[in-house]
Protein backbone atom coordinates (compact mmCIF):
# COMPACT_ATOMS: atom_id res chain seq x y z
CA UNK A 1 0.00 0.00 0.00
CA UNK A 2 1.96 2.89 -1.14
CA UNK A 3 1.33 5.95 -1.79
CA UNK A 4 2.34 8.26 -5.25
CA UNK A 5 5.18 10.21 -4.65
CA UNK A 6 4.01 13.73 -6.43
CA UNK A 7 6.48 16.03 -4.70
CA UNK A 8 9.99 16.66 -4.53
CA UNK A 9 12.35 19.34 -3.52
CA UNK A 10 15.75 19.63 -4.70
CA UNK A 11 17.91 18.60 -1.77
CA UNK A 12 19.21 21.79 0.14
CA UNK A 13 23.39 23.08 0.03
CA UNK A 14 23.78 22.41 4.01
CA UNK A 15 21.82 19.29 4.59
CA UNK A 16 22.11 20.16 8.83
CA UNK A 17 19.53 22.28 8.73
CA UNK A 18 20.93 23.57 12.01
CA UNK A 19 23.90 24.56 10.36
CA UNK A 20 22.53 26.19 7.96
CA UNK A 21 20.51 28.41 9.71
CA UNK A 22 23.42 29.45 11.70
CA UNK A 23 25.20 30.26 8.53
CA UNK A 24 22.47 32.62 7.28
CA UNK A 25 21.60 34.04 10.62
CA UNK A 26 25.32 34.46 10.98
CA UNK A 27 25.61 36.47 7.46
CA UNK A 28 22.75 38.58 8.33
CA UNK A 29 23.96 39.88 11.51
CA UNK A 30 27.50 40.49 10.47
CA UNK A 31 26.18 42.56 7.16
CA UNK A 32 24.49 44.98 9.54
CA UNK A 33 27.21 45.10 12.27
CA UNK A 34 29.24 46.13 9.16
CA UNK A 35 27.04 49.04 8.13
CA UNK A 36 26.41 49.78 11.82
CA UNK A 37 30.01 50.35 12.47
CA UNK A 38 31.60 51.84 9.31
CA UNK A 39 31.93 55.43 9.57
CA UNK A 40 30.50 57.13 6.95
CA UNK A 41 30.66 60.53 7.19
CA UNK A 42 27.26 62.28 5.55
CA UNK A 43 28.86 65.48 5.29
CA UNK A 44 32.16 64.45 3.65
CA UNK A 45 29.72 63.19 1.17
CA UNK A 46 27.66 66.43 0.62
CA UNK A 47 31.33 68.07 0.10
CA UNK A 48 32.74 65.48 -2.00
CA UNK A 49 30.03 66.20 -4.41
CA UNK A 50 30.42 70.38 -4.20
CA UNK A 51 33.90 69.17 -5.37
CA UNK A 52 33.16 66.62 -8.15
CA UNK A 53 30.58 69.45 -9.69
CA UNK A 54 33.49 71.82 -9.30
CA UNK A 55 35.95 69.14 -11.04
CA UNK A 56 33.66 68.44 -13.90
CA UNK A 57 33.03 71.95 -14.48
CA UNK A 58 36.23 72.28 -14.98
CA UNK A 59 36.73 69.57 -17.35
CA UNK A 60 33.99 70.63 -20.33
CA UNK A 61 34.60 71.01 -22.85
CA UNK A 62 37.57 68.58 -23.27
CA UNK A 63 40.59 69.78 -23.97
CA UNK A 64 42.78 68.59 -27.09
CA UNK A 65 45.28 71.53 -27.10
CA UNK A 66 48.28 69.36 -26.01
CA UNK A 67 47.43 66.72 -28.62
CA UNK A 68 50.80 66.13 -28.56
CA UNK A 69 51.67 64.89 -25.46
CA UNK A 70 48.78 63.13 -25.55
CA UNK A 71 50.04 61.15 -28.36
CA UNK A 72 53.25 60.57 -27.12
CA UNK A 73 51.72 58.85 -23.72
CA UNK A 74 49.84 56.88 -25.63
CA UNK A 75 53.44 55.76 -28.22
CA UNK A 76 54.87 55.13 -24.71
CA UNK A 77 52.36 53.00 -23.46
CA UNK A 78 51.76 51.04 -26.47
CA UNK A 79 55.75 49.98 -26.00
CA UNK A 80 55.02 49.27 -22.80
CA UNK A 81 52.76 47.10 -23.86
CA UNK A 82 53.91 45.05 -26.64
CA UNK A 83 57.15 44.72 -24.69
CA UNK A 84 56.11 43.51 -21.61
CA UNK A 85 53.83 41.05 -23.37
CA UNK A 86 56.93 39.22 -25.69
CA UNK A 87 58.70 39.23 -22.16
CA UNK A 88 56.05 38.41 -20.30
CA UNK A 89 54.69 35.40 -22.55
CA UNK A 90 58.08 34.49 -23.26
CA UNK A 91 58.92 33.48 -19.88
CA UNK A 92 55.52 32.33 -19.32
CA UNK A 93 56.26 29.58 -21.84
CA UNK A 94 58.88 27.80 -19.25
CA UNK A 95 56.99 28.93 -16.29
CA UNK A 96 54.05 27.32 -17.46
CA UNK A 97 56.04 23.98 -18.42
CA UNK A 98 56.85 23.68 -14.85
CA UNK A 99 53.62 24.54 -13.16
CA UNK A 100 51.98 21.73 -15.50
CA UNK A 101 51.05 18.41 -13.17
CA UNK A 102 51.06 15.75 -16.05
CA UNK A 103 55.16 16.68 -17.14
CA UNK A 104 56.60 18.08 -14.12
CA UNK A 105 58.20 16.61 -11.68
CA UNK A 106 56.72 17.36 -8.18
CA UNK A 107 59.24 19.53 -6.76
CA UNK A 108 59.50 21.47 -10.19
CA UNK A 109 55.86 21.41 -10.33
CA UNK A 110 55.42 23.16 -6.58
CA UNK A 111 58.28 25.85 -8.12
CA UNK A 112 56.54 27.28 -10.84
CA UNK A 113 53.05 26.64 -9.26
CA UNK A 114 54.90 28.99 -6.78
CA UNK A 115 56.38 31.34 -9.23
CA UNK A 116 52.77 32.11 -11.16
CA UNK A 117 51.03 32.33 -6.99
CA UNK A 118 53.53 35.28 -6.39
CA UNK A 119 53.19 37.04 -9.92
CA UNK A 120 49.28 37.04 -9.18
CA UNK A 121 49.05 37.31 -5.79
CA UNK A 122 49.48 41.60 -6.30
CA UNK A 123 47.64 43.86 -8.14
CA UNK A 124 49.69 45.66 -10.84
CA UNK A 125 49.44 48.95 -8.87
CA UNK A 126 50.96 47.06 -6.11
CA UNK A 127 53.82 45.82 -8.37
CA UNK A 128 54.39 49.10 -10.23
CA UNK A 129 54.87 51.32 -6.74
CA UNK A 130 57.61 48.11 -6.09
CA UNK A 131 59.22 48.95 -9.53
CA UNK A 132 59.07 52.35 -9.29
CA UNK A 133 60.88 52.14 -6.06
CA UNK A 134 63.30 50.15 -8.04
CA UNK A 135 64.32 51.19 -11.06
CA UNK A 136 62.86 54.72 -10.67
CA UNK A 137 60.11 56.56 -12.46
CA UNK A 138 59.37 55.79 -16.38
CA UNK A 139 58.40 53.26 -18.88
CA UNK A 140 61.20 50.72 -17.79
CA UNK A 141 59.21 50.43 -14.45
CA UNK A 142 56.31 49.87 -16.67
CA UNK A 143 57.27 47.36 -18.29
CA UNK A 144 58.56 45.28 -15.60
CA UNK A 145 55.12 45.58 -13.71
CA UNK A 146 53.07 44.49 -16.98
CA UNK A 147 55.71 41.59 -17.41
CA UNK A 148 55.19 40.16 -13.75
CA UNK A 149 51.28 40.78 -14.80
CA UNK A 150 51.36 38.47 -17.74
CA UNK A 151 53.20 35.34 -16.07
CA UNK A 152 50.57 35.56 -13.81
CA UNK A 153 47.75 35.04 -16.07
CA UNK A 154 49.52 33.70 -19.54
CA UNK A 155 51.73 31.06 -17.39
CA UNK A 156 48.90 30.40 -15.25
CA UNK A 157 46.14 29.60 -18.45
CA UNK A 158 49.10 27.88 -20.49
CA UNK A 159 49.97 25.52 -17.86
CA UNK A 160 46.27 24.38 -17.47
CA UNK A 161 45.80 23.94 -21.40
CA UNK A 162 49.41 21.57 -20.96
CA UNK A 163 47.28 19.80 -18.25
CA UNK A 164 44.55 19.08 -20.76
CA UNK A 165 46.44 17.54 -23.63
CA UNK A 166 46.09 14.28 -25.42
CA UNK A 167 49.17 12.63 -23.16
CA UNK A 168 48.83 9.84 -26.00
CA UNK A 169 50.59 11.69 -28.11
CA UNK A 170 53.18 12.24 -25.64
CA UNK A 171 53.45 8.68 -24.96
CA UNK A 172 53.90 7.76 -28.35
CA UNK A 173 56.77 10.30 -28.88
CA UNK A 174 58.40 8.20 -25.42
CA UNK A 175 57.65 5.16 -26.64
CA UNK A 176 59.94 6.52 -30.07
CA UNK A 177 63.04 7.21 -27.54
CA UNK A 178 62.65 10.70 -28.30
CA UNK A 179 64.84 12.85 -25.72
CA UNK A 180 62.71 15.13 -23.60
CA UNK A 181 63.24 18.42 -25.83
CA UNK A 182 61.99 16.99 -28.77
CA UNK A 183 59.25 15.45 -26.61
CA UNK A 184 58.27 18.47 -26.02
CA UNK A 185 58.40 20.35 -29.32
CA UNK A 186 56.50 17.74 -31.19
CA UNK A 187 53.86 16.41 -28.81
CA UNK A 188 53.39 19.44 -26.77
CA UNK A 189 53.82 22.42 -28.57
CA UNK A 190 51.30 21.92 -31.57
CA UNK A 191 48.37 20.80 -29.03
CA UNK A 192 48.65 24.52 -26.98
CA UNK A 193 49.33 26.54 -29.93
CA UNK A 194 46.44 27.98 -30.74
CA UNK A 195 45.37 28.57 -26.73
CA UNK A 196 49.55 30.08 -26.77
CA UNK A 197 48.12 32.94 -29.92
CA UNK A 198 44.82 33.59 -27.90
CA UNK A 199 46.42 33.74 -24.82
CA UNK A 200 49.62 36.44 -26.43
CA UNK A 201 46.67 38.54 -28.04
CA UNK A 202 44.09 38.94 -25.16
CA UNK A 203 47.73 39.92 -22.82
CA UNK A 204 48.40 42.47 -25.43
CA UNK A 205 44.97 44.06 -24.85
CA UNK A 206 44.76 43.43 -21.41
CA UNK A 207 48.56 45.14 -21.06
CA UNK A 208 47.44 47.90 -22.83
CA UNK A 209 44.46 48.46 -20.94
CA UNK A 210 46.82 48.20 -17.43
CA UNK A 211 49.75 50.57 -19.12
CA UNK A 212 47.40 53.33 -18.03
CA UNK A 213 46.94 52.33 -14.34
CA UNK A 214 50.18 51.44 -13.54
CA UNK A 215 51.22 54.68 -15.37
CA UNK A 216 49.56 57.16 -12.82
CA UNK A 217 51.77 55.76 -10.28
CA UNK A 218 54.62 56.73 -12.25
CA UNK A 219 55.06 53.52 -14.52
CA UNK A 220 55.84 55.89 -17.30
CA UNK A 221 52.81 55.71 -20.64
CA UNK A 222 49.42 57.78 -20.99
CA UNK A 223 48.90 56.92 -17.30
CA UNK A 224 51.47 59.05 -16.74
CA UNK A 225 50.02 62.15 -18.45
CA UNK A 226 46.98 61.61 -16.95
CA UNK A 227 48.13 61.63 -13.41
CA UNK A 228 50.65 65.04 -14.10
CA UNK A 229 47.05 66.98 -15.61
CA UNK A 230 45.39 65.78 -12.83
CA UNK A 231 48.41 67.22 -10.34
CA UNK A 232 47.88 70.63 -12.22
CA UNK A 233 44.02 70.86 -12.15
CA UNK A 234 44.42 70.61 -15.77
CA UNK A 235 40.71 68.70 -16.08
CA UNK A 236 39.71 69.53 -19.30
CA UNK A 237 43.11 67.71 -20.69
CA UNK A 238 42.18 65.10 -18.35
CA UNK A 239 38.98 64.28 -20.20
CA UNK A 240 40.80 64.69 -23.20
CA UNK A 241 43.13 61.54 -21.74
CA UNK A 242 40.62 59.69 -20.27
CA UNK A 243 37.71 59.69 -23.48
CA UNK A 244 40.82 59.15 -25.87
CA UNK A 245 41.92 55.88 -23.67
CA UNK A 246 38.46 54.68 -23.25
CA UNK A 247 38.51 54.85 -27.59
CA UNK A 248 41.41 52.97 -27.88
CA UNK A 249 40.65 49.93 -25.20
CA UNK A 250 37.25 49.80 -27.31
CA UNK A 251 39.39 49.61 -30.23
CA UNK A 252 42.29 47.09 -28.78
CA UNK A 253 39.55 44.80 -27.59
CA UNK A 254 37.38 44.56 -30.45
CA UNK A 255 40.94 43.79 -32.74
CA UNK A 256 41.89 41.29 -30.60
CA UNK A 257 38.38 39.89 -30.28
CA UNK A 258 38.26 39.14 -34.15
CA UNK A 259 41.73 37.85 -34.20
CA UNK A 260 40.87 35.56 -31.68
CA UNK A 261 37.54 34.27 -33.05
CA UNK A 262 39.83 33.31 -36.11
CA UNK A 263 42.63 31.17 -34.70
CA UNK B 1 83.46 -10.95 -42.10
CA UNK B 2 85.05 -11.83 -38.51
CA UNK B 3 83.13 -13.43 -35.80
CA UNK B 4 81.86 -10.47 -34.58
CA UNK B 5 79.76 -9.82 -37.83
CA UNK B 6 78.61 -12.89 -38.29
CA UNK B 7 77.22 -12.72 -34.43
CA UNK B 8 75.60 -9.46 -35.69
CA UNK B 9 74.07 -11.04 -38.55
CA UNK B 10 73.09 -14.26 -36.49
CA UNK B 11 71.48 -11.50 -34.07
CA UNK B 12 69.57 -9.98 -36.39
CA UNK B 13 68.16 -13.02 -38.14
CA UNK B 14 66.78 -14.55 -34.98
CA UNK B 15 64.84 -11.86 -32.46
CA UNK B 16 63.73 -12.83 -29.57
CA UNK B 17 62.09 -11.09 -26.58
CA UNK B 18 61.93 -13.07 -23.19
CA UNK B 19 59.95 -12.29 -20.49
CA UNK B 20 60.30 -14.21 -17.18
CA UNK B 21 58.67 -13.79 -13.74
CA UNK B 22 57.70 -10.00 -15.18
CA UNK B 23 55.64 -8.66 -12.03
CA UNK B 24 53.69 -5.64 -12.10
CA UNK B 25 51.73 -4.12 -9.19
CA UNK B 26 49.89 -0.73 -8.94
CA UNK B 27 49.88 0.93 -5.65
CA UNK B 28 49.56 -1.73 -2.92
CA UNK B 29 46.60 -3.82 -4.53
CA UNK B 30 46.56 -7.05 -6.15
CA UNK B 31 48.97 -7.54 -8.80
CA UNK B 32 47.89 -7.03 -13.06
CA UNK B 33 50.79 -8.98 -14.00
CA UNK B 34 51.76 -12.49 -11.72
CA UNK B 35 54.54 -14.04 -12.71
CA UNK B 36 54.33 -14.31 -15.98
CA UNK B 37 56.49 -15.62 -18.33
CA UNK B 38 56.50 -15.62 -22.22
CA UNK B 39 58.87 -15.94 -25.03
CA UNK B 40 58.73 -14.81 -28.27
CA UNK B 41 61.19 -15.97 -31.53
CA UNK B 42 61.49 -15.53 -34.36
CA UNK B 43 59.27 -13.24 -37.08
CA UNK B 44 56.08 -14.52 -35.74
CA UNK B 45 53.00 -12.77 -35.96
CA UNK B 46 51.52 -13.45 -32.34
CA UNK B 47 48.45 -12.15 -30.55
CA UNK B 48 47.28 -12.03 -27.15
CA UNK B 49 43.68 -11.84 -26.19
CA UNK B 50 41.66 -11.71 -23.05
CA UNK B 51 38.88 -9.93 -21.46
CA UNK B 52 39.31 -6.38 -19.83
CA UNK B 53 41.76 -6.17 -16.99
CA UNK B 54 43.64 -9.09 -18.03
CA UNK B 55 46.87 -7.00 -18.07
CA UNK B 56 47.57 -7.52 -21.79
CA UNK B 57 47.65 -3.26 -22.09
CA UNK B 58 50.04 -3.62 -18.85
CA UNK B 59 51.57 -6.01 -20.71
CA UNK B 60 52.55 -4.47 -23.81
CA UNK B 61 53.61 -0.90 -21.80
CA UNK B 62 56.02 -3.09 -19.29
CA UNK B 63 58.48 -4.05 -22.79
CA UNK B 64 58.66 -0.38 -23.81
CA UNK B 65 58.34 0.80 -20.18
CA UNK B 66 55.90 3.50 -20.70
CA UNK B 67 54.87 1.52 -17.68
CA UNK B 68 57.46 0.05 -15.05
CA UNK B 69 57.60 -3.34 -14.17
CA UNK B 70 57.47 -4.44 -10.59
CA UNK B 71 59.88 -6.38 -10.57
CA UNK B 72 60.94 -9.59 -13.50
CA UNK B 73 62.93 -9.74 -16.49
CA UNK B 74 62.76 -8.57 -19.96
CA UNK B 75 65.46 -9.46 -22.72
CA UNK B 76 65.26 -7.98 -26.28
CA UNK B 77 67.61 -9.72 -28.41
CA UNK B 78 70.53 -9.67 -25.46
CA UNK B 79 69.32 -6.33 -23.74
CA UNK B 80 67.45 -6.41 -20.52
CA UNK B 81 65.16 -3.97 -20.30
CA UNK B 82 63.86 -3.51 -16.41
CA UNK B 83 66.96 -2.20 -15.61
CA UNK B 84 67.65 0.87 -18.09
CA UNK B 85 67.83 4.83 -17.39
CA UNK B 86 67.62 7.72 -19.53
CA UNK B 87 69.90 7.59 -22.61
CA UNK B 88 70.15 3.77 -22.62
CA UNK B 89 66.32 3.56 -22.05
CA UNK B 90 65.66 5.69 -25.19
CA UNK B 91 67.93 4.04 -27.48
CA UNK B 92 66.03 0.63 -25.85
CA UNK B 93 63.05 2.20 -27.19
CA UNK B 94 64.32 3.22 -30.32
CA UNK B 95 64.48 -0.71 -31.24
CA UNK B 96 60.98 -1.05 -30.41
CA UNK B 97 57.61 -0.13 -32.26
CA UNK B 98 54.83 0.80 -30.94
CA UNK B 99 51.03 1.11 -32.69
CA UNK B 100 48.09 2.54 -30.36
CA UNK B 101 44.56 1.84 -30.38
CA UNK B 102 44.06 6.25 -30.72
CA UNK B 103 46.83 6.21 -33.17
CA UNK B 104 48.30 9.02 -31.43
CA UNK B 105 49.26 11.11 -33.80
CA UNK B 106 50.30 14.67 -33.13
CA UNK B 107 46.50 16.38 -35.09
CA UNK B 108 47.80 19.39 -35.71
CA UNK B 109 51.18 18.49 -37.52
CA UNK B 110 51.65 16.87 -41.37
CA UNK B 111 51.55 13.51 -41.98
CA UNK B 112 55.52 13.56 -42.81
CA UNK B 113 55.82 15.27 -39.55
CA UNK B 114 54.19 12.40 -37.62
CA UNK B 115 55.85 9.81 -39.50
CA UNK B 116 59.34 11.52 -39.01
CA UNK B 117 58.27 11.75 -35.48
CA UNK B 118 59.36 7.96 -35.20
CA UNK B 119 62.86 9.13 -36.08
CA UNK B 120 63.34 11.47 -33.04
CA UNK B 121 65.63 9.52 -30.61
CA UNK B 122 67.69 9.32 -33.70
CA UNK B 123 68.51 13.26 -34.62
CA UNK B 124 68.87 16.21 -32.47
CA UNK B 125 66.26 18.54 -31.16
CA UNK B 126 67.30 21.16 -33.49
CA UNK B 127 67.03 19.00 -36.45
CA UNK B 128 63.56 17.95 -35.64
CA UNK B 129 62.84 21.26 -34.90
CA UNK B 130 63.96 23.14 -37.65
CA UNK B 131 62.49 19.72 -39.65
CA UNK B 132 65.99 18.60 -40.89
CA UNK B 133 65.67 15.35 -41.81
CA UNK B 134 68.05 13.46 -43.32
CA UNK B 135 67.70 12.52 -46.64
CA UNK B 136 67.63 8.55 -45.76
CA UNK B 137 64.77 9.24 -43.63
CA UNK B 138 62.63 10.80 -45.93
CA UNK B 139 63.51 8.51 -48.55
CA UNK B 140 62.82 5.56 -46.23
CA UNK B 141 59.61 7.65 -44.94
CA UNK B 142 58.10 7.72 -48.97
CA UNK B 143 58.68 3.97 -49.43
CA UNK B 144 57.09 2.88 -46.22
CA UNK B 145 54.06 5.19 -46.90
CA UNK B 146 54.22 4.02 -50.59
CA UNK B 147 54.24 0.49 -49.10
CA UNK B 148 50.81 1.20 -46.93
CA UNK B 149 49.13 3.66 -49.53
CA UNK B 150 49.71 6.89 -47.82
CA UNK B 151 51.77 8.19 -49.72
CA UNK B 152 49.71 10.76 -51.04
CA UNK B 153 48.79 12.35 -47.59
CA UNK B 154 52.03 13.31 -46.92
CA UNK B 155 51.60 17.02 -46.68
CA UNK B 156 47.78 16.53 -45.46
CA UNK B 157 47.60 17.50 -41.52
CA UNK B 158 46.57 14.02 -39.56
CA UNK B 159 43.48 15.17 -38.22
CA UNK B 160 42.35 15.59 -41.77
CA UNK B 161 42.81 11.80 -42.37
CA UNK B 162 40.37 8.76 -41.66
CA UNK B 163 40.38 6.30 -38.90
CA UNK B 164 42.21 3.50 -41.09
CA UNK B 165 44.61 6.29 -42.81
CA UNK B 166 45.88 7.20 -39.58
CA UNK B 167 46.30 3.87 -38.31
CA UNK B 168 49.03 3.43 -41.22
CA UNK B 169 50.17 6.37 -40.33
CA UNK B 170 51.03 5.04 -37.00
CA UNK B 171 51.95 1.76 -38.63
CA UNK B 172 54.84 3.94 -40.68
CA UNK B 173 55.83 5.98 -37.85
CA UNK B 174 56.62 2.49 -35.39
CA UNK B 175 58.58 1.26 -38.61
CA UNK B 176 60.49 4.49 -39.18
CA UNK B 177 62.22 3.68 -35.67
CA UNK B 178 63.45 0.29 -38.18
CA UNK B 179 62.40 -1.31 -34.68
CA UNK B 180 63.53 -4.87 -33.70
CA UNK B 181 60.15 -6.24 -32.61
CA UNK B 182 56.79 -4.50 -33.20
CA UNK B 183 53.96 -3.82 -30.26
CA UNK B 184 50.26 -3.14 -31.04
CA UNK B 185 47.92 -1.88 -28.15
CA UNK B 186 44.36 -3.02 -29.73
CA UNK B 187 45.17 -1.33 -33.40
CA UNK B 188 41.84 -2.18 -34.60
CA UNK B 189 39.41 -1.69 -31.57
CA UNK B 190 39.08 1.98 -32.83
CA UNK B 191 38.03 1.14 -36.44
CA UNK B 192 35.25 -0.03 -38.51
CA UNK B 193 35.24 -4.01 -39.35
CA UNK B 194 36.44 -3.46 -42.50
CA UNK B 195 38.93 -1.43 -42.11
CA UNK B 196 40.08 -3.71 -39.21
CA UNK B 197 40.62 -6.48 -41.37
CA UNK B 198 42.84 -4.10 -43.69
CA UNK B 199 45.26 -2.81 -40.87
CA UNK B 200 45.24 -6.77 -39.31
CA UNK B 201 46.60 -8.01 -42.94
CA UNK B 202 48.97 -4.95 -43.17
CA UNK B 203 50.64 -5.75 -40.11
CA UNK B 204 50.44 -9.89 -40.90
CA UNK B 205 52.36 -8.89 -44.40
CA UNK B 206 54.27 -5.92 -43.07
CA UNK B 207 56.11 -8.30 -40.13
CA UNK B 208 56.80 -10.87 -43.30
CA UNK B 209 58.51 -7.99 -45.11
CA UNK B 210 60.75 -6.99 -42.64
CA UNK B 211 61.31 -9.95 -40.70
CA UNK B 212 59.63 -8.73 -37.54
CA UNK B 213 58.15 -10.26 -34.52
CA UNK B 214 55.06 -8.54 -33.52
CA UNK B 215 52.88 -8.49 -30.75
CA UNK B 216 49.33 -7.78 -30.46
CA UNK B 217 46.95 -7.10 -28.14
CA UNK B 218 43.77 -7.71 -29.55
CA UNK B 219 39.64 -7.88 -28.60
CA UNK B 220 38.54 -9.71 -31.78
CA UNK B 221 39.27 -13.48 -31.50
CA UNK B 222 38.31 -14.15 -35.20
CA UNK B 223 40.73 -11.33 -36.40
CA UNK B 224 43.15 -12.72 -33.92
CA UNK B 225 42.87 -16.44 -35.50
CA UNK B 226 42.86 -15.42 -38.86
CA UNK B 227 45.99 -13.15 -38.80
CA UNK B 228 48.51 -14.70 -36.42
CA UNK B 229 50.46 -17.50 -35.89
CA UNK B 230 50.22 -17.81 -32.28
CA UNK B 231 47.63 -16.63 -29.66
CA UNK B 232 48.12 -15.93 -26.11
CA UNK B 233 45.27 -16.35 -24.22
CA UNK B 234 45.67 -13.61 -20.78
CA UNK B 235 43.24 -14.05 -17.60
CA UNK B 236 44.00 -12.03 -14.34
CA UNK B 237 47.47 -11.10 -15.15
CA UNK B 238 48.43 -14.80 -16.15
CA UNK B 239 49.13 -16.54 -19.30
CA UNK B 240 46.60 -19.57 -19.35
CA UNK B 241 46.58 -20.20 -22.66
CA UNK B 242 49.58 -20.15 -25.40
CA UNK B 243 49.35 -22.38 -28.90
CA UNK B 244 48.20 -22.31 -32.38
CA UNK B 245 45.09 -20.65 -33.44
CA UNK B 246 43.55 -23.83 -34.23
CA UNK B 247 44.16 -25.02 -30.83
CA UNK B 248 41.93 -22.22 -29.60
CA UNK B 249 38.69 -24.38 -28.83
CA UNK B 250 35.16 -23.42 -27.09
CA UNK B 251 37.17 -25.23 -23.93
CA UNK B 252 40.10 -22.29 -24.03
CA UNK B 253 37.60 -19.60 -24.92
CA UNK B 254 35.40 -20.33 -21.71
CA UNK B 255 38.37 -20.14 -19.71
CA UNK B 256 39.90 -16.99 -21.22
CA UNK B 257 36.68 -14.95 -20.98
CA UNK B 258 34.64 -16.35 -18.51
CA UNK B 259 34.86 -19.23 -15.45
CA UNK B 260 35.22 -18.28 -12.09
CA UNK B 261 36.50 -14.57 -11.57
CA UNK B 262 35.89 -14.32 -7.88
CA UNK B 263 37.58 -17.35 -7.03
CA UNK B 264 40.52 -16.30 -9.37
CA UNK B 265 40.98 -13.14 -7.46
CA UNK B 266 40.82 -14.09 -4.62
CA UNK B 267 43.83 -16.36 -5.23
CA UNK B 268 41.97 -19.51 -4.11
CA UNK B 269 43.82 -22.70 -5.64
CA UNK B 270 41.67 -23.89 -8.42
CA UNK B 271 41.57 -24.41 -12.34
CA UNK B 272 42.71 -21.31 -13.46
CA UNK B 273 46.29 -21.42 -11.24
CA UNK B 274 46.95 -25.39 -12.55
CA UNK B 275 46.02 -23.74 -15.95
CA UNK B 276 49.13 -21.34 -15.30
Amino acid sequence: MSTARDTWHRPPFIANPILRWAVYLGVGVYVLWTIATLPIDWARVAEGLERAQRIFGGAFPPSFARSGLLIDGFLESLKIAILATFGGVLLSIPIAFMAARNISPLPIYYLGRALIIIARSFHPVIVAIIFVKAVGFGPFAGVLTLVVYSIGFVAKMLAERIEEIDFGQVEAMRAAGAPYLSTLFYAIFPQIMPRQIGLTIYQLDSNLRASAVVGIVGAGGIGSTLANAFGRYDYDFALAITMVIVGVILVSEAVSGQIRKRI
Amino acid sequence: MGPAGTGRVRNREIQMLKITELVKRYGSGDPVLKNLNLTIEGESVVSIIGSSGAGKSTLLRCINRLVEPSSGSIVLNGTELTKLRGRELRAARRKIGMVFQGFNLVDRLTVMENVQSGRLGYISTWAAVMRRYPKEDIRRAYELMERVGIAHYADKRADELSGGERQRVGVVRALMQKPEILLADEPTASLDPKTSEQIMGLLRDLAGELKLPVLINIHNVAEAKEYTDRIVGMRYGRIIFDDLPEKLDQDAMDKIYSGSPAADRAGTPGEMREAS
